[in-house]
């Protein structure tokens, strides 16, 4: 069910075409060093407009280069980042240790503004968007506009790799102080580890991942929740042994 | 039809407040007035200094920060720069707009310019007048870029890379037709680049790195750092993406070292897979910055209890040593408060019963975690060192023997997100680190953000270990829709000092002087606004480095901004000028480049000028020594050969006397180099 928006393409491609030649630098350059531009005053230049609307022209042609491989994955991972959110935001409240709050503001911090450009990435593609609620009991909820409560497919999203079920995240709601660091961490270490395998699935994928912003965002997820499951791991092994805490 | 005439730029050129200037003006007079009576009659007068002392010239940073606000444009952004002269602005060429420039290179005459659709190369013979070369179309992200000679290097990592250059991308997720990897241009003909071959790698190359092994004539060595997935062993026989535990042919946990014969570079081979990372067992944190360290030295003397665990030092909290302190009143009998004594017990008691819980730790048989990758290696062949940049940790790394890597030290920091880059100080005595944090695709410089988070981290190098200073980041914040965060640069050769210019992608460029590693220092930027002043957009400096005098800025979106330094109060003229007189032949910034100076009589003054700054001299001493290099440039041959000799011979004398000894020893030997030229 993957399908590019070919025709998309095709026009902004011939748009990109009609501006290049409207721009005054005419047709391809004869030779390489014609295709100077001088910025600087004394030569000839292409008007700062018309080479703004070459590069929109371009942004947008890039922007439709894309599979529903590549919208489900951020769909999905925005519910994926919106779960690591709500635990995160147990920290404060539940005795975590400075590093873990520490730990879990970074999280917090990082994932929001990935989900913003996310959101971004499909707002920018006609896509649904969904919305990210922070409710009061400190659920995190996510919402899209035009779809049934829970994004249309809460169940789907359960099945998205490394996703805690709601007994995890009671035990962890339940957890306090040195209890709530061993199981946020290795709770975490789980998630993370399931957006890593959300990449490798995403790659897998026939036509997935040619978006520039996809595949740098989706390499960038594999890379940071990599890194920071490997400093997870050296904080769970740096915690009491949990016989002593008893 | 110009479009962006610099002179009609929206800029913000900062300008010393009026109290700075006054007290320079002052500082000038004062300068003349007490260097009038060395100079004798007859003898030219000395120049007059406008060199501030460093703490006035702390005060001339402007404020509020004119970064801060700039309004928005693709190519009409207000532009805030001080202490920086731009003197060239080049837009891509057509068929490189809206496509992402990357990273620079440098060879001779010309900037070489990565671009996810090719790369670019501009002549900057004259660098407020470059031209293109040549737009070379040949698409690949994130195409970083390097030179050694006649060869051209250029990186791959994206899926729609191909073997043929072609646009048109690849859509199957197992393709034979896929570049992951290198691929080698000849340049001899600079508008005529050659395709000569291609190495592809399991993991792509994400950015490389250029190693000339020292007696090696026949080969260059390049180090590929990969941090996108692992292909498929369908499409490149031998990757495998299991762990090392599971099979030790995994691509994960190394590095890949290419082999290139400058005489068959098509021959180019992968020969090793260094796993530099195996076993890594850093702390989760460097040590500590001087202030907690402080902190501590005041908790101790508070009486507050201190632990050590696992190398770093900890003070105890109340809600720790209270129950501990109770169990001792237990275990002796008593009841109540606990006493002096049970403190002292405490006190003797606790390295114990740290190791005991260190021990039990050690015991459990866990993981050995480790970064899987590094994302970029600054190579140093001059100190035989190597900075890597490595997910989680920063390295050093021994690089005496190019094909076999050894790491000598780690660091890791529970601040940093992502180890990104390394840069080294010209006398390999500190390492900066910096911190991609999100990658680069989000605003990580607002005013929210830490200023820990990030960042750069400034390591000195001890006995090849390294050990933590201080932190460097943006100081103006950005908006949230600028991306912005620790990017790429290089040094700028001043003398006597380690200056380093820095892209932070939308945040602009930002030139800073870490030779103080506790107390780095801004002086000298340029921001724009933002691409777009409602949504975020990608954009800002990718990388910025100084090449042969000027400063060179692939800027994501909108091109090559080419810059040069002007005096201020904290740098002078002199300092510029000795700065320039640095020849690079070629420059790959991640294979960094020794600077030597050339004797010249701008090095000496800007040796004198430091002294001057920092009062390593007096103020009488400094100015008979500014009349004596007068008086002697405006001789020739053995004369102002005797001459520079005997003023050596002076500041030899003035070494032990002086509170910036190794500064005077700088100046006497640039005096003597200059006799002997």
């Amino acid at each position: 069910m993957t399908q590019t928006r070919s025709g998309w393409l095709l026009a902004a491609t011939a748009l990109v075409v009609m501006t290049a030649c409207a721009t005054g630098t005419g047709t391809q350059p004869a030779t390489p060093a014609d295709a100077a531009v001088r910025g600087t005053p004394g030569g000839p230049d292409r008007a700062t407009a018309d080479m703004e609307a070459l590069y929109r022209a371009r942004i947008d042609s890039a922007r439709s280069r894309f599979t529903d491989a590549d919208v489900e994955f951020m769909t999905g991972m925005i519910h994926h980042h919106a779960q690591a959110i709500e635990m995160a935001q147990l920290a404060p409240t539940h005795g975590a240790s400075g590093s873990i709050q520490t730990l879990a503001a970074r999280i917090i911090n990082a994932q929001d503004d990935e989900i913003a450009t996310m959101q971004r990435w499909l707002r920018d593609r006609g896509q649904p968007v969904p919305e990210v609620h922070r409710m009061e009991d400190g659920r995190v909820m996510v919402h899209t506009p035009g779809m049934q409560h829970g994004g249309g497919h809460g169940h789907a999203m359960h099945d998205m790799p490394g996703m805690l079920s709601d007994e995890q995240l009671a035990s962890l709601r339940a957890a306090k102080a040195a209890d709530f660091d061993r199981l946020f961490l290795t709770l975490m270490i789980q998630h993370h580890k399931g957006a890593v395998i959300m990449v490798h699935d995403l790659f897998a994928t026939d036509g997935a991942g040619q978006d520039e912003d996809v595949f740098r965002f989706a390499s960038d997820v594999q890379v940071d929740q990599r890194t920071e499951v490997a400093r997870m791991e050296l904080m769970l092994q740096a915690l009491p042994p949990a016989e002593d805490l008893q | 039809m110009r479009p962006v005439p610099l002179q009609e730029l929206r800029t913000r050129t900062v300008p010393l407040r009026a109290g700075a200037l006054l007290a320079a003006v002052a500082m000038s007079l004062a300068a003349c007035a007490s260097s009038a009576p060395s100079a004798g009659s007859g003898q030219p007068a000395p120049q007059t200094s406008d060199v501030m002392p460093f703490a006035r010239a702390l005060q001339t940073v402007p404020s509020p920060d004119p970064r801060v606000g700039l309004g928005a444009g693709l190519f009409d952004a207000e532009e805030a720069i001080w202490n920086l002269r731009q003197v060239a602005f080049m837009p891509p060429p057509d068929e490189f707009l809206g496509v992402t420039n990357s990273d620079l290179a440098f060879t001779g005459d010309y900037a070489i310019q990565g671009n996810y659709n090719g790369f670019q190369i501009w002549n900057v013979s004259n660098p407020a007048q470059p031209t293109l070369e040549i737009g070379f179309v040949c698409p690949a992200s994130q195409s970083d870029v390097s030179v050694y000679r006649n060869l051209l290097f250029v990186s791959g990592e994206g899926m729609g890379g191909r073997l043929d250059c072609g646009t048109e991308g690849i859509r199957e997720a197992v393709s034979h037709d896929r570049l992951r990897g290198i691929r080698i241009f000849d340049i001899t003909d600079i508008r005529n680049p050659q395709y000569v071959g291609n190495v592809q790698t399991c993991r792509g190359s994400h950015t490389h790195t250029v190693l000339e092994h020292p007696g090696d004539t026949e080969n260059v060595y390049i180090y590929v750092s990969g941090s996108a997935q692992v292909r498929p062993e369908d499409e490149l026989p031998g990757c495998v993406a299991a762990s090392p535990a599971d099979d030790p042919n995994s691509a994960l946990f190394r590095i890949e070292v290419i082999r290139v014969p400058l005489q068959n570079p098509e021959l180019a081979a992968i020969v090793s897979s260094p796993r530099i990372f195996n076993d890594l067992v850093a702390p989760p944190t460097h040590g500590l910055a001087p202030d907690d360290i402080r902190e501590i030295e005041e908790a101790r003397a508070r009486g507050a209890f201190i632990a050590e665990v696992m190398g770093q030092t900890f003070v105890l909290p109340d809600q720790f040593v209270r129950p501990m302190l109770d169990s001792i009143v237990v275990r002796r009998g008593g009841t109540g408060a606990p006493t002096a004594q049970d403190s002292a017990t405490l006190r003797a008691a606790l390295p114990q019963m740290i190791a005991a819980m260190a021990g039990a730790r050690e015991q459990g048989d866990g993981p050995r975690p480790g970064p899987t990758q590094c994302h970029d290696i600054t190579v140093y062949p001059a100190i035989g060192l190597a900075g890597g940049a490595c997910e989680g940790y920063g390295l050093l790394l021994d690089i005496r023997d190019p094909v076999n890597p050894v790491r000598i030290d780690a660091a890791a920091d529970s601040n940093f997100a992502y180890w990104h880059s390394a840069t080294f100080s010209n006398d390999g005595s500190k390492v900066i680190f910096t911190d991609e944090w999100g990658g680069g695709g989000q605003a990580k410089c607002r005013a929210s953000d830490p200023m820990e988070w990030g960042a750069n981290a400034i390591f000195t190098i001890e006995n090849r270990q390294l050990d933590f200073k201080e932190y460097y980041k943006l100081p103006a914040a950005q908006t949230p829709v600028e991306n912005c965060v620790a990017h790429n640069g290089s040094l700028i050769p001043i003398p006597g000092r380690d200056v380093m210019v820095q892209a932070w992608y939308q945040g602009g460029i930002s030139v800073f002087d870490f030779t103080d590693p506790n107390n780095p220092v801004e002086i000298a930027f340029h921001d724009r606004g933002p691409i777009d002043p409602d949504q975020f957009s990608m954009g800002g400096s990718w990388s910025v480095y100084w090449y042969n005098g000027a400063i060179y800025s692939s800027e994501i979106a909108r091109g090559l901004d080419i810059f040069e330094l002007v005096p201020s109060a904290f740098l002078t003229q002199n300092e510029i000028d000795a700065a320039n007189t640095v020849q690079l032949d070629y420059l790959n910034p991640q294979g960094q480049p020794h600077y030597a100076w050339p004797a010249s009589f701008a090095l000496a003054r800007a040796y004198i000028d430091q002294l001057e700054r920092w009062q390593g001299l007096s103020a009488e001493e400094i100015a008979e020594i500014r009349g004596s290099l007068v008086s002697a440039e405006v001789l020739s041959g053995a004369p102002q050969a005797n001459m520079l000799n005997r003023l050596a011979t002076r500041l030899d004398g003035n070494v032990a006397g002086s509170r910036d000894a190794a500064r005077v020893r700088l100046l006497a030997d640039a005096v003597r180099a200059l006799a002997a030229r």
